[in-house]
């Protein structure tokens, strides 16, 4: 059930140095032309050929998604994982050509809101560049409150203050500027909806908070795409298919299988959209389920694995592919 | 050289006919002697040249008789187009595909030109020439939505997606299958989907929804559905069954050729640029068993078909009453001969 071409192929016509941890890429079709039109929210894939190996990584668009002669992105550089960010941050240079996904939205705005209450924690502030944007073209209603560690860190709260004014709110870490979101949240307007973006913890706060203030489900979006983490290298065997794979330290399940030529189903590779969920037939040892799709019964039972974020410890492992 | 588009009626003294190349390029849904429901779905790629694949938006020979149909339809029950408020900005993401791909697949027939938001649009089958700002609803006789669909062959549904699931809060509905976009508004995948038999207990809908709500802009998907309809009458909708419902009871030996009509729906899946909603537009071919048969194989396999069907989804569809005598009739057509695998004529 997997539909056409995914990929378009464009090149790198900027890199800019944002701050100590953030650059920033710009990319247009190498063909010429636009690029597809996108809603604020949206994240491509981006395809990175290193020695070999191709890594598949999810970032958000964070450009105006009224203009698409190009599209950007914002990498900051993770020096503990599994190496996408610093590979482009090391090796992505003006003028290579690469390849994208089109654009999936798994973060949009629900255009029922009267007023959209956005909460953004570090480098978790691009879609909502991207969604301020749309927003702001259509005379939308919003207002983004924005945590970082530092000034030097606020990455982006200076453009956003110049376009927004008051409708920004930062809060420094280092300053003790605190977001008291119990106040923030208790004093909006009915219809009002909530996006948050950022660290996992952020997210857990913002959602409890909420939920404990009486918002419904349906009125709180969130966007946590989960990185793959490294770990030790275990087998499995494909039944399906009938081979046998090793994931390695720095691979994630999902990478292995398709290093094995297999094509199977994903959009996020975050642990969020459902789509590589796989079956588990047999195994014997541990499950690392670092997903934020299928239930705790679901992890409890061995019988789900979602290979793009998770990963096993122990003797054996068979799935259906 | 253009399409010769037909004068005909889909009510009243019923003149709809398919000319010869039309019987050839209709979508026969059976790939085998027999049916069930499945999670049909394929990627929507333009196929082959003749076939109603060959563009992603087929026009044929009764677009103009069909956008008259739906004039009428209209005039008498508004509620048959209906979108909420939050939904226009899918309107305009529905107009802006339904005029590039009409105009980059029909040139002699549409012609669209574009010079930032001020758009400029020619319809020539139906004698309009308009000029608008794209985004600009005040610019446009109708909501962007309605003045789009009300020159597009089939019907369309536009899901709102949130909330882990699709929303049916705007669409288009006049040459339905017995389904009420008036009664379905607002309904989320799994409520209006409740009345059809057999497919929640075989995980159905659940993989289809999984499906949907991932696919992406610029790869769409497609699946059939198929019924019968006694007379070629677009409009067999619930607000109307008193109109049409006895139709049903009309069928005799005789009339069968007719009369009955196979009914297939191309329902085809969009993602949404700027709105990230789903567009679902659901396109209805009408062929009459006279001219069904006109193809051996097509004749044998609908036979095998519609002989075979599972209760539930001949009751479900409508058909128990007239299902004998058509099957009857459909008999003298089958021979018993192997048919060949897949869609195609023999
Ligand atoms: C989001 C797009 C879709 C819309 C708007 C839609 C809408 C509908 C509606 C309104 C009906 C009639 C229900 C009634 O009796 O009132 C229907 C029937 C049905 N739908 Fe869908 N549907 C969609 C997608 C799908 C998909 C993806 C599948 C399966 C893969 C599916 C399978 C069916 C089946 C099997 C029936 C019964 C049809 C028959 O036997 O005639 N639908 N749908
Ligand atoms: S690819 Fe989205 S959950 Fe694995």
């Amino acid at each position: 059930m997997r539909a056409g071409s995914n990929r378009i192929d464009v090149t790198v016509t900027d890199v800019v140095v944002v701050n100590e941890l953030v650059k920033r890429f710009h990319f247009e079709r190498t063909h010429g032309g636009i690029l597809p039109t996108f809603s604020g929210g949206a994240h491509v894939v981006v395809e990175m050929r290193d020695e070999g190996k191709t890594r598949l990584n999810p970032y958000s668009l964070m450009s105006s998604p009224l203009d698409t002669r190009d599209y950007t992105i914002s990498v900051r550089r993770d020096d503990a994982g599994r190496g996408g960010s610093l590979f482009m941050h090391r090796e992505v240079k003006p003028g290579q050509r690469m390849v994208i996904s089109n654009p999936v939205n798994l973060f949009s705005l629900d255009l029922r809101a009267k007023k959209h209450l956005m909460i953004a924690g570090g480098i978790g502030i691009t879609p909502f560049m991207a969604q301020t944007a749309q927003l702001a073209g259509r005379g939308g209603n919003f207002e983004l409150h924005y945590a970082c560690r530092n000034d030097a860190l606020a990455t982006y709260a200076d453009v956003l203050t110049a376009r927004y004014d008051r409708r920004i709110h930062l809060y420094r870490d280092d300053h003790g500027e605190k977001l008291d979101l119990e106040k923030l949240l208790s004093t909006q307007p009915l219809g009002t909806y909530l996006y948050v973006c950022g660290p996992a913890g952020m997210i857990k706060w913002v959602r409890a908070t909420a939920a404990e203030a009486g918002w419904p489900d349906e009125t709180v979006h969130f966007e946590h795409f989960a990185a793959p983490q490294p770990g030790k290298p275990f087998d499995v065997r494909l039944a399906v298919s009938e081979v046998d794979i090793r994931v390695g330290e720095h691979e994630s399940l999902l990478e292995a299988i398709e290093a094995a030529g297999l094509n199977p189903p994903y959009l996020c590779r975050g642990g969020v959209c459902g789509q590589c969920e796989t079956n588990v037939i047999s195994y014997d040892g541990k499950f690392l389920h670092n997903d934020h799709w299928l239930s705790e019964e679901d992890h409890r039972s061995g019988c789900k694995i979602m290979p793009c974020v998770s990963r096993f410890e122990g003797k054996s492992l068979t799935l259906e592919r | 050289m253009g399409i010769n588009f037909k004068q005909e009626t889909f009510r009243d003294d019923f003149s709809f006919r398919n000319s010869p190349e039309q019987v050839r390029r209709f979508p026969f849904p059976f790939h085998e002697d027999g049916y069930m429901y499945s999670v049909n779905i394929e990627p929507h790629v333009p196929g082959a040249k003749n076939t109603v694949f060959e563009h992603l938006f087929d026009v044929d020979e009764h677009y103009v008789s069909e956008m008259h149909d739906r004039a009428l339809v209209l005039a008498e029950d508004p509620l048959r187009c209906q979108s909420l408020p939050h939904m226009t900005l899918a309107g305009w993401d529905t107009l802006e595909l339904l005029m590039t791909e009409k105009a980059k697949s029909y040139p002699e027939h549409f012609s669209l030109t574009r010079d930032g938001d001020k758009w400029h649009w020619v319809n020539r089958p139906l004698g309009i020439d308009d000029r608008f700002t794209f985004g600009d609803t005040s610019t446009l006789p109708y909501d962007p939505l309605e003045y789009i669909t009300r020159q597009s062959q089939g019907d369309f549904a536009v899901l709102d997606q949130r909330d882990g699931n699709l929303w049916m809060d705007a669409g288009i509905v006049t040459t339905q299958a017995d389904w009420s976009l008036d009664f379905d508004i607002g309904m989320n995948f799994f409520e209006w989907h409740a009345p059809v038999p057999l497919a929640h207990e075989m995980g159905v809908f659940k993989r289809a929804l999984k499906f949907l709500m991932a696919l992406q802009q610029g790869q769409p998907a497609r699946r059939h559905n198929w019924t019968m309809t006694i007379n070629p009458r677009l409009d067999t909708s619930p607000e109307n069954y008193h109109k049409w419902g006895t139709d049903r009871t009309t069928v005799t030996p005789e009339n069968v050729g007719d009369k009955v009509h196979l009914r297939v729906e191309i329902q085809m899946f969009f993602r949404l640029p700027r709105s990230n909603a789903l567009l679902f537009p659901i396109r209805c071919y009408l062929i009459k068993m006279d001219e069904l048969v006109t193809s051996p194989k097509w004749a044998r396999r609908f036979h095998r078909v519609l002989r075979d069907l599972p209760p539930e989804l001949a009751e479900y569809k409508g058909l128990v009453r007239y299902r004998p005598t058509v099957v009857e009739w459909l008999s003298k057509y089958d021979d018993g001969a192997p048919t060949s695998p897949g869609f195609g004529p023999d």
